[in-house]
């Protein structure tokens, strides 16, 4: 289990960033994952203070908190109109409601873990993280960047004309994913984003124009063959590298549909 | 089925605890022992097969709070099982508390008492060890005269002859048959030769393993313990700590859940010992990693079947061999094993010409197995009702009917089982009633839905046992409170099962009394009478039995201290509940009088206790039915539809027989489609939390429905039967079925995960 | 660190770890409810109520609860006992031990969605793993408990 020295709830957002430069300093996001690590936290940080607690909505844009749970993403009806039920779809398996009420977007997305609905979702959302220091990146780069100390502040997701599908295959219904997988259409760009592969989530974009005339039974198959090939799988103890490539290509076909306005049965 | 009309029994009352347990009150071992009890925690071995070199627990010593560290050397030296099993025990005394020759992932090396858990796991991480790290033997196909030897020392010591030797890695070897079965087998149309492998699924109770021990006020060693069998623990304590017997006392608060797993003493002797060498209260509670790692799972096993049959389905011969794989230790592996042939075969004596059942059970450097509801006969059962699954199919028969021609029933002997006769048998009703309101003729043939699904059924039927005929004992004692009221003192364990209460409603019906007049005790080897445990579904077949009569024998005593009252003779008495009257004239007497007489100027104690054993264990029967929808493109398989119809003689509380009916499905489908037990190539487990064990959810479950066909067992109290372990046994082989019928792919290895379904089908 | 917090309705004040987990820090507080069923967040057993929302009390640093409102199953008995004794008709009690944690979720649920669908109720109580039951006597009881209470209409029960 995990020992703390130091608990500090950081009264600004430069206070938090100070403790976090040393070595063995923390920022806390639900704490579920955390917990489990065996290591010893000199100063554990918390920013529940920070008031970043909250999605803020405007014409333009989804503002969502780093300490947003991911039950407030999977309740909120703005993104959910957005996104037509895709943030819900995308979170609402995860663990329980107790889990979802601690656990946080920000945790999430800073984590980058491979297994992550949630990074797969907001990377289909053509998010971006704001961090204190290093301002705001996308999140398709940021997904890739090393661990640092910086402070992840908030995801901004711009709104545009889209359309959102999110596909996930468990093995159970509450663990985690075996794949997931979002696919979007934001300002005409399609997106299938492919995460717990088991390896962190990862975009393909249509490239070579498969989609170009719009989604049918036939370019939806052409693309998820495409993405099949484009996308590295690996073997865990859920499943093998075969079966998930198998699976982006039936998942990936199945949220094109769905895209196109095909209603597929959950 | 006509029956008669009771006023306790075959009623669903509130089990007697029930509202204590919702509303959170503090009845389990860990919210009610002392707070300044010393912590107890285990050092386990990283290492599948190794001999402790040397071990360094000088610095774990120092740490401020830890008050002893123990290892191998400071141990008694013989050895013991922690099987609980009736002496002599069927399993190998192959176990010290700790051992220089570590066996598993996960096998204790250091015993650590603390003050504080904090310091406990301090010390833990400053304890060092330098292992000699042996080869392990990982795959149970190739333990069996293999050069290296789980248990090479020269101390192993079997009790009984089961045909183990440590020597060859084998626990325990036997063949049994009736009629020639090579000569039917040659004259059969149809054999088909199979094998199946399911795995060492863990019981998972939500209460893991967990044991608190101090001195007495007589400086005896009280021992206050999650187990199922107070009286085989006291026993196991006693040699393994090498103490006599009276100056132990076990007992057994509220359990979190047990299913086998707690029949076996997997914790205890380790804060005894603490207890012993420090004289100060102590306790171990074990994460779930630890009951993961270092518990006491199914036996995984290898099951080899021949199946001889006739083109019209007349299933002649079953030749069945089972490879049972009892890991590290031997607990429950001789036992286990007899039950996947003896608790399947019968199911099809009907027509049955000949059977031979024969196994191995083999050592192997992972956990040790043990006892796991269902014990053997869940996995037997899979096997054969595959095997006849496949048989069906193949013949292009229905395999409902199949089985309705050659199924076991009433008034037939079983040869498979002992010789014993299916006394109360209504496998063919349950069929039928559930073939009706599972709706088999519609769901039985595969429907395409669209979108790549399909939905199909399955099928299975299961026995099971109640009790371990000849071995196991239940008692109870009944004694008469002033009040009129009764006390009813067991020494089974309710585990949650509600066997306090259905113990209750039968003492209630016998003494013509509500259930809220029969308080009960248990379990606790100190005032307790003797009760072998609960387990072998055997708890309200022997114990229940055993309550019956305790009634009868304190009605009489009741009687004849209310004949000296009344002035007449005892058999001049009748006994109606509230009274006894005298049967020439009116007068009588309250019970309360009669209760209150026995305690002054009286020589007659107005109590009973009286044990039970039964020469046999009658079956129940069962038959379930699943319907499944099947996505044929990712491999899902959701579960729609479970039926159920069970034949337990009479349900003593309709409701918990429904409750344990629909938690033993549960458990099957997790074993079937959820659960895994994985381990790496060196023998660590993978399966080692739930985060990686899935135990199905309510969203994984689909509807469950489940219903009674009563049969009378005249042996049995008041006709009932066993309900207990016989419900875990459909799933793994219906599923199966229903899988197979959606894809045309037998898969003959539990768990079905969607991978294996797509690997078997799309190849991709 | 010191600490203020309000447990069923009553203020503590008490000097803790910081690494001390809530859970630890309410047994220690006679809060005997709350059980620990697992080390990795995915039981359910330890679920209490944080200013009204249902949360895993083992993943929760007492220190971040400090301020807040926590109530346990000790502190929400008649709640409970309302709808308690319709899961004990069932005998969907069992061995009890993921019984306060699925009683605390379930309070959360009817608080939130006051006459929850069968789905609703699944997917609400999905974290509250219980190995006896098989789930369906539990649902069966939240189903005969808001039958009765309809019945009975909004001045019943």
């Amino acid at each position: 289990m995990i020992t703390i020295q130091n608990y500090v709830q950081a009264k600004s957002l430069e206070e938090a960033y100070c403790l976090n430069q040393k070595r063995n300093a923390r920022v806390l996001g639900g704490m579920l994952w955390l917990k489990m690590a065996r290591n010893a936290v000199g100063t554990a940080i918390d920013l529940c203070g920070l008031g970043l607690d909250t999605i803020e909505e405007t014409p333009e844009l989804f503002s969502i908190g780093a300490m947003v749970t991911l039950r407030q993403l999977e309740l909120h009806p703005g993104l959910a109109a957005y996104t037509r039920g895709a943030a819900a779809r995308a979170v609402r398996d995860i663990v329980g409601v107790q889990f979802r009420n601690m656990a946080t977007v920000g945790g999430s997305v800073w984590g980058r873990f491979g297994f992550s609905d949630v990074l797969t979702f907001l990377m289909s959302a053509d998010a971006s993280v704001e961090l204190h220091r290093g301002g705001i990146v996308p999140l398709e780069d940021f997904a890739s960047m090393k661990y640092d100390d910086d402070i992840l502040v908030r995801i901004l997701i711009r709104k545009r004309p889209g359309a959102f599908a999110y596909q996930a295959m468990r093995n159970q219904r509450t663990d985690f994913p075996v794949l997931t997988c979002a696919l979007s259409q934001v300002d005409g760009e399609y997106r299938a984003v492919l995460g717990a592969r088991p390896a962190r989530a990862m975009i393909v974009r249509d490239e070579k124009g498969l989609l170009a005339d719009g989604i049918t039974e036939e370019s939806a198959d052409a693309f998820a063959a495409y993405a099949a090939e484009r996308t590295p799988t690996g073997s865990n103890s859920r499943a093998g590298a075969a079966y998930r490539t198998h699976l982006v290509r039936v998942l990936t076909r199945r949220g094109l549909m769905e895209l196109g306005g095909t209603k597929i049965e959950k | 089925m006509e029956h008669k009309e009771y006023r306790s029994v075959n009623k669903s009352v509130r089990k007697k605890d029930s509202m204590q347990l919702l509303l959170g009150k503090p009845v389990y071992l860990d919210d009610i022992v002392p707070k300044d009890a010393l912590t107890v925690k285990i050092l386990r071995s990283p290492h599948a097969n190794a001999i402790v070199e040397s071990i360094d627990v000088s610095a774990a010593r120092k740490v401020p709070g830890v008050v002893d560290v123990y290892t191998w050397q400071d141990v008694p030296t013989n050895r013991f099982t922690i099987a609980g099993q009736t002496w002599p025990e069927p399993s190998p005394y192959d176990r010290l508390i700790l051992d220089r020759h570590v066996r598993f992932v996960g096998d204790a090396v250091a015993i650590i008492a603390a003050e504080t858990e904090k310091a406990a796991l301090t010390a833990q991480r400053l304890i060092r060890v330098t292992y000699q790290v042996l080869e392990p033997v990982l795959d149970f196909r190739t333990a069996k005269d293999n050069p290296v030897l789980v248990h090479p020392e020269a101390d192993w010591f079997p009790p009984c002859p089961v045909g183990g030797d440590n020597r060859r890695n084998l626990v325990a070897s036997d063949v049994s048959s009736d009629g020639d079965v090579d000569a039917v087998l040659a004259d059969c149309d149809v054999v088909l030769e199979r094998t199946y492998h399911t795995k060492a699924f863990n019981q998972a109770m939500m209460e893991t393993f967990r044991t608190y021990t101090e001195l007495d006020p007589y400086g005896r060693l009280h021992v206050i313990s999650s187990t199922q069998i107070v009286f085989h623990c006291r026993r196991i304590l006693s040699h393994a700590l090498g103490i006599p017997k009276s100056r132990i006392r076990v007992e057994k608060p509220r359990i979190g859940g047990g299913f086998g797993a707690k029949q076996t003493a997997v914790c205890e002797v380790y804060p005894a010992f603490v207890t012993l060498r420090t004289g100060r209260p102590a306790k171990l509670i074990y994460s779930r990693e630890e009951s993961q790692i270092a518990g006491s799972p199914r036996h995984e096993m290898e099951i080899r079947i021949r199946l001889g049959a006739d083109r019209d389905g007349r299933i002649r011969c079953v030749d069945l061999y089972t490879l049972s794989n009892t890991g590290a230790y031997g607990e429950h592996g001789p036992t286990t094993v007899g039950l996947s042939g003896h608790k399947s075969i019968p199911l099809y004596t009907g027509n049955l010409e000949a059977y031979r059942f024969g196994y191995d059970v083999v050592y192997t450097n992972l956990q040790a197995s043990g006892a796991y509801r269902g014990y053997g006969a869940t996995q037997g059962i899979y096997a054969l009702e595959t095997v006849v699954n496949e048989l069906a199919e193949q013949l292009g028969m229905d395999p409902t009917v199949i089985r309705d021609k050659n199924m076991v029933r009433e008034g037939m002997n079983m040869p498979a089982y002992y010789n014993e006769p299916a006394n109360a048998c209504a496998l063919d009703r349950c069929m039928e009633h559930c073939r009706k309101m599972f709706g088999w003729e519609e769901k039985y043939p595969v429907r395409d839905m669209g979108n790549g699904k399909v939905r199909a059924a399955g099928v299975a039927m299961a026995m099971q046992g109640s009790c371990i005929s000849r071995v196991d004992v239940g008692s109870a004692t009944l004694k008469l409170c002033e009040d009129g009221s009764y006390n009813l003192i067991i020494g089974a364990a309710d585990m949650g099962t509600g066997c306090d209460t259905i113990l209750a409603q039968m003492a209630a019906e016998c003494m013509d009394c509500d259930v809220d007049d029969v308080a009960v005790f248990g379990a606790d080897t100190d005032a307790s009478p003797y009760d072998s445990g609960s387990y072998a579904s055997s708890t309200t077949y022997v114990t229940g039995k055993a309550v019956e009569r305790a009634c009868a024998g304190l009605k009489e005593k009741i009687r004849s201290i209310a004949a000296r009252m009344l002035g007449c003779q005892p058999e001049e008495t009748v006994f109606e509940g509230k009274r006894v009257r005298c049967i020439d004239g009116d007068r009588s007497v309250g019970l309360e009088e009669i209760a209150y007489r026995s305690q002054s100027f009286n020589n007659e104690a107005a109590q009973v206790t009286v044990s039970h054993s039964s020469p046999v264990s009658p079956p129940p029967f069962m038959v379930g039915m699943v319907e499944i929808e099947l996505d044929k493109e990712t491999g899902l398989v959701t579960v729609l539809d479970y039926m159920a119809v069970v034949d337990c003689g009479i349900p003593i509380n309709p409701a918990l027989a429904r409750i344990q009916t629909e938690g033993g499905i549960v458990q099957g489908i997790g074993h079937t489609l959820t659960e895994d037990v994985l381990h790496d190539e060196k023998g660590r487990p993978v399966s080692s939390s739930f985060l990686q064990y899935k135990l199905p959810t309510r969203l994984d479950i689909g509807r469950l429905r489940v219903e009674f066909e009563h049969s009378h067992e005249p042996t049995g109290p008041f006709g009932a039967k066993s309900i207990g372990e016989i419900v875990i046994n459909t799933p793994a082989p219906a599923l199966t079925h229903a899988i197979y019928r959606a894809t045309g792919v037998w898969h003959r290895e539990l768990p079905i995960t969607p991978e294996k379904i797509i690997r078997s089908t799309v190849n991709p | 660190m010191d600490i203020t917090l309000t447990l069923n309705g009553r203020t503590v004040v008490d000097r803790i770890d910081p690494d001390l987990l809530l859970i630890d820090f309410l047994r220690v507080h006679g809060c005997y409810s709350v059980k620990r069923g697992c080390e990795t967040s995915n039981c359910g057993l330890c679920t209490v109520l944080m200013d009204g929302r249902p949360i895993l009390s083992c993943s929760m640093l007492t220190a971040r609860a400090a301020g807040h409102d926590i109530r346990t199953l000790e502190g929400l008995q008649e709640e409970a006992a309302g709808f308690a004794g319709f899961i004990a008709d069932q005998g969907a009690d069992q061995c009890g031990f993921c019984n306060p944690g699925f009683v605390m979720n379930t309070i959360a649920l009817l608080r939130e969605i006051p006459d929850p669908t069968d789905d609703e109720i699944r997917s609400y109580l999905a974290g509250n793993l219980c190995r006896c039951s098989g789930y369906e006597g539990q649902l069966r009881g939240i189903r005969s408990f808001l039958e009765s209470r309809r019945k009975e209409g909004p001045h019943g029960a």
